[in-house]
């Protein structure tokens, strides 16, 4: 005769029960209702009204009900969850309602040709299917492979010097980087122009707004270098000069292979950072119309200041241009975000 | 007795051992330290390239470059600037760039304070994610994107909410209005400064909310708080410095911005305090605006003004880091 023993089965006790969703779900419909009342009866109208009485209604009502369940403490602890939640609201609305506004107005102007053609033959004001972007696209293109040539070893090494020789500047120059990172872009942009473009070349050029975005670049990826760095395991190096290596072979063969993919992202970060600063280019490199692939000579167009010059015309075409342009930055600067992100996730989960 | 006569077959001579880095390591170390000096020259570059080209115009006005409101440029017959007659002062523009900036800061921190304890303290970690993903994208988004989508898609709304604060608040005086122009005002470039420093005070916050010690977040919670009582009691607290620092941050953020601005702000140049009218400016804008006509004497006004900016912001982050970097390091 064997005796049966229910096995119990496993629990979640801290999740809400059906009640208590019941009660959450019912605060929620009557702070709409009551919104949504107080919006006929009295003089407040607009979206503006419904939010903020649905806000206030549902923090009073959670705050009632709190009160008659456990009491003064429980309530208060309400009203701090309503306004958090109402704090994360509103700070990423705007990117919700940025994604969507540029996609919205966006979308009439891509085609094939803006990918073909450029503005050398055509006015901001010609309708939508003449001219294109390539000029602009190549431009910023150029401008940003040669800000990466320079920014990418200096930042790299500024991160090294930080994380692996730690050397008596090591706090100054944490410290310079964080000032850099601070510096406005417009004052990046005159520092060219009075250090390079009026002492030595006299006229502007992709290259000079190259050197502004290089300063604008660098402690972008310093930093997160510098943080890829500090990740990789102290194990590594010191095994890595146990085996008899140099410093330099430890670093050159160990530490930097194993950081990699993160000093991948670092780069990618610094692109996504400067591909749309505005300022220094309308300041260094003339914006061009035409493709042109010579960075050290002549205007050279970059997508940033073909949404400047679009929106500055102010004619329905031109605007609507402007609203193409950032579509296709918009889309470059998420696909770089993205394979940041995946490059550093894929880091994480080895 | 020979043979303790001459040991010195058997005991090898006594060896130095050192730690002196080899040839290669040497050039090595030299290499990055070079790498990781070039911050140090870049600022010093800037510093020095500013001060020269602006130094005529810095020495003619003297402290008027920085407490005068007027930017009237004379010039002589054959073009140059005359110095005597010439008028560069900055205030009304510095006025404007920290006008706007405080706007900024007064809506954007206590929105990504409390966004930070949602994220840190309240969020399931699925959300969390998505949301610290959102943001950070969101500090990725190109000023100029910001300043366009402010001007077609903010700047209507904000002006009715303009419009609802100077209804009911308009006896303060900053809310004051003697024309009804609500468009383009310092009220409306702070809001789009607001929405472009969110993201980094945010993310600061969150960094400083993380650090709090574990250990105490959980006495708090064994001696029977509520999550809000235990934020109140420890993580405030801790975190209050800090917020401080990121919020001071976002401040040398906003002083700096230039393209947003130039796009939402009706640019004047007169000093004004009413939020709320469309008229104003920033240092970085003004430079900008005026960089398109200037002559040469001008170009130097807008290097010398570019060396205050310079300044300015220099001193804001490296107090904000200051802070950010104590909080992180007390406590433990």
């Amino acid at each position: 005769m064997s005796t049966t023993v229910a096995i119990p089965k496993p629990g979640k006790p801290w999740t809400a029960t059906p009640k208590q969703r019941l009660i959450t779900a019912g605060i929620y419909l009557s702070a709409a209702l009551v919104s949504y009342i107080l919006v006929a009866i009295t003089p407040m109208k607009g979206k503006l009204a419904y939010f903020t009485l649905f806000f206030f209604a549902s923090i009073i009502i959670d705050f009632a009900a709190s009160y008659m369940q456990r009491g003064m403490a429980s309530a208060k602890d309400a009203i701090a969850r309503g306004f958090v939640t109402v704090g994360i609201t509103f700070a990423v609305l705007p990117i919700f309602s940025i994604l969507f506004e540029v996609v919205k107005r966006g979308y009439k102007g891509l085609g094939f040709g803006l990918f073909t053609n450029d503005m050398s033959a055509a006015s901001v004001n010609d309708p939508l299917g003449s001219g294109g972007l390539l000029h602009a696209i190549l431009g910023t293109f150029l401008m940003v492979a040669i800000a990466l040539v320079v920014a990418m070893p200096i930042g790299i090494l500024t991160a090294i010097y930080l994380t692996e020789i730690k050397g008596k500047f090591a706090v100054p120059i944490k410290f310079l980087v964080q000032a850099m990172s601070g510096v406005p872009s417009i004052v990046a942009g005159l520092f060219i122009l009075s250090a390079y473009v009026y002492p030595i070349t006299g006229s502007l050029s992709g290259f000079a707004g190259s050197l502004a975005l290089m300063i604008l670049m660098i402690p972008t990826i310093a930093r997160t270098s510098e943080e890829v760095l500090l990740l990789i395991p102290s194990d590594l190096r010191e095994a890595g000069v146990a085996l008899g290596g140099t410093q330099w072979r430890t670093v050159a063969l160990v530490v930097v292979p194993a950081a990699k993919s993160g000093l991948v992202t670092a780069l990618i970060l610094g692109i996504a950072r400067v591909a749309g600063e505005t300022a220094p280019l309308v300041l260094l490199t003339g914006g061009g119309e035409s493709v042109n692939f010579n960075a050290f000579d002549g205007p050279m167009g970059s997508l940033p200041i073909y949404i400047w010059k679009c929106f500055g015309q102010g004619t329905e075409e031109s605007i609507a241009r402007a609203w193409s342009g950032i579509l296709v930055l918009l889309v470059i600067v998420l696909a770089l975000f993205t394979l940041a992100r995946f490059l550093s996730e894929r880091k994480e989960t080895r | 007795m020979t043979l303790i006569d001459k040991p010195s077959a058997a005991i090898p001579a006594p060896r130095e051992i050192t730690t002196k880095p080899r040839i290669s390591d040497k050039i090595f170390r030299g290499v990055v330290t070079a790498g990781g000096l070039f911050s140090l020259v870049v600022l010093g570059l800037i510093l020095i390239y500013l001060t020269y080209q602006g130094y005529d115009v810095l020495k003619s006005q003297g402290f008027n470059f920085i407490t005068g409101s007027a930017w009237e440029v004379v010039t002589d017959d054959s073009g140059n600037i005359d110095y005597e007659a010439t008028d560069f002062g900055l205030a009304a523009m510095l006025i404007g760039t920290i006008l706007c900036a405080l706007i900024a800061v007064i809506i954007a921190v206590p929105i990504s304070v409390l966004g930070a304890l949602y994220l840190t303290f309240y969020a399931p970690t699925a959300i969390r994610k998505f949301m610290v993903s959102i943001i950070d994208l969101m500090a990725a988004f190109p000023s100029v994107l910001f300043g366009i989508w402010g001007f077609f898609v903010l700047m209507p709304s904000a002006e009715y909410w303009a419009k609802l604060l100077n209804k009911y608040l308009g006896f303060l005086p900053f809310f004051e209005m003697q024309v009804p122009v609500f468009t383009r005002s310092p009220f409306v470039a702070g809001v789009v400064l607001a929405i472009m420093i969110i993201p980094i005070v945010t993310s600061i916050s969150r960094e400083i909310f993380g650090q709090t010690p574990l250990d105490r977040i959980q006495a708090a919670y064994a001696l029977g708080a509520t999550r809000w009582a235990m934020i109140k009691a420890v993580v405030i607290p801790y975190g209050r410095s800090g917020v401080v620092g990121g919020a001071m941050l976002g401040l040398g953020r906003a002083m700096g911005e230039t393209v947003a601005v130039y796009t939402v702000l009706n640019i004047v140049y007169q000093i004004n305090w009413q939020v709320l009218l469309g008229a104003g400016g920033n240092v970085a804008s003004m430079i900008l605006l005026k960089f398109g006509e200037a002559g040469e004497g001008e170009i130097k006004a807008l290097m010398a003004a570019g060396l205050v900016l310079f300044i300015l912001t220099l001193v804001v982050n490296s107090i904000a880091d200051l802070i950010v970097k104590s909080t992180g390091a007390k406590g433990r």
